[in-house]
């Protein structure tokens, strides 16, 4: 059986590992490749690897850290961040990289989730999605979450998905840092609607949450980050609780 | 010994030369005719589109150069489904070593499965040399849309809707759906043993 996958994640500021609470107030949380190994190690599914400050300061992705990465790390990794053209994802693939993720530069030109999923097929090309609940709907924001954009959620997944994106990782903002669960009705339409796989993120606080998203909202995936880089909870003791719940997990 | 890699026009060759360089050994990625000749072991490893790697292949003549090698080979992920003999994707003719189809993925019901499957699966009726230190339903990374139909080389089963052929062995041709580069321990383990044939 196809197992539900645990993802830590790790954004990178400055060659650093950091979490932002809201996408605010980054702090430091340690060195990138010495925690992916440390995750590798314990179980963890797959890593995905955001260079937070990429979009901002229109700094191209880290190919040299990504190598590094790759060296000593023996599970798939996504890295994201800053990515807008054919030739920014054939050079983190060649530095070692497994899968890449696109948000707003795919938002502003989703032909380019044509011309990514048609060089490199679709399994490699992961839409990353923010978004934010107000006005009645779940709507799409750009930049790290700092724009606003009047277009919803389950249009541009659709959307996206058509032209060739492979998985969505959808971030709620109003989950993110509150560690009161992930986002379910969004997260569970999107998985009903659309036939790629979909990585929650945002809100993970307790282990119930990894069972709620993958029980009641059907995610493949589940991403955290603070929980895992603190240490408020280990993934072989996340990964033991939802096998006894009887969720399929990998161990 | 001398390892080589196929090179050719789809990705990973990267994350195979980095999980080789993990077990110690430096593998060497090449097209040329008489290195892969010459290798000890050839690795043909794999992600993209079938049909374009495959006319890739035959404008090179690397087809018939696959076909002849006498040393142990390895196809992964799209290089096992070159390696067998029709793939659906794009209606493309194969090289034929394993006399199987490669078919599609239909989920039974709207989006109940995903397609491409992403992530790891378990493997059982474990039965060839490559699976000797890993153990019946160890975990692999898969990533893929297509699969191989079981046949009488199948020696791994894994299931995705139906049951396929995770890993298939014939003479020196070994081929696994999964990606033993990117499956933690387990796949390293293959790896190894795929390396002391």
């Amino acid at each position: 059986m196809l197992t539900k996958r645990i993802i830590p994640c790790l954004d990178i500021k400055d060659g650093r590992t950091v979490k932002g609470v809201n996408f605010e107030n980054i702090r430091d949380a340690g060195d990138p490749i010495e925690l992916g190994a440390l995750y590798a190690a314990q179980g963890a599914d797959e890593l995905v690897f955001l260079d937070i400050t990429a979009t901002n300061e229109r700094r191209k992705t880290l190919s040299e850290l990504v190598t590094r990465i790759a060296r000593h790390i023996n599970i798939p990794f996504t890295v994201g961040g800053g990515i807008s053209s054919v030739e920014d994802v054939s050079v983190l693939l060649n530095a070692g990289a497994d899968k890449v993720s696109v948000n707003t530069a795919a938002f502003r030109n989703p032909q380019l989730l044509n011309d990514l999923s048609r060089e490199f097929g679709s399994q490699c090309i992961v839409l990353a999605i923010d978004t934010r609940f107000e006005d009645g709907d779940w709507f799409v924001y750009l930049n790290g979450g700092r724009v606003k954009t009047d277009i919803r959620t389950t249009d541009w997944a659709t959307e996206a998905v058509e032209r060739g994106a492979g998985e969505i990782l959808l971030t709620s903002m109003n989950n993110d840092g509150t560690k009161q669960g992930f986002a379910l009705d969004i997260t569970g339409r999107l998985s009903q609607s659309l036939n790629v796989p979909i990585i929650a993120s945002g809100g993970a606080g307790t282990m119930e949450h990894f069972a709620d998203v993958f029980e009641k909202a059907q995610a493949d995936a589940a991403l955290a980050a603070s929980i895992f880089h603190y240490k408020e909870m280990e993934i072989p003791d996340l990964k033991n609780y939802l096998y006894q719940r009887g969720i399929q997990i990998r161990f | 010994m001398k390892t080589a890699i196929l090179k050719y026009n789809a990705g990973n060759i990267r994350s195979v030369l980095f999980a080789l360089d993990r077990l110690g050994v430096e593998a060497t990625v090449t097209d040329d005719p008489e290195e892969l000749r010459s290798a000890d072991k050839v690795i043909f490893p794999g992600v993209g589109e079938a049909s374009t790697a495959m006319n890739y292949l035959k404008e090179r003549r690397l087809d018939e150069l696959i076909k002849d090698l006498k040393q142990p080979v390895l196809g992964i992920c799209l290089g096992m489904q070159l390696l067998c003999k029709h793939s659906e994707e794009n209606d493309t003719e194969c090289m034929g070593i394993f006399d199987l189809p490669v078919k599609k993925f239909q989920s039974p019901v709207k989006n109940l499965l995903k397609i491409p499957q992403i992530g790891w699966n378990n493997i059982a009726g474990l039965h060839s040399t490559l699976f000797e230190h890993v153990p019946e339903n160890s975990y692999m990374y898969f990533v893929h849309s297509y699969y191989v139909a079981l046949g009488p080389d199948t020696t791994a089963i894994a299931n995705y809707i139906i049951n396929y052929s995770a890993a298939l062995h014939k003479d020196n041709f070994y081929a696994v759906q999964f990606h033993p580069e990117k499956s933690a321990d387990a796949g390293q383990q293959l790896l190894d043993s795929f390396l002391k044939l």
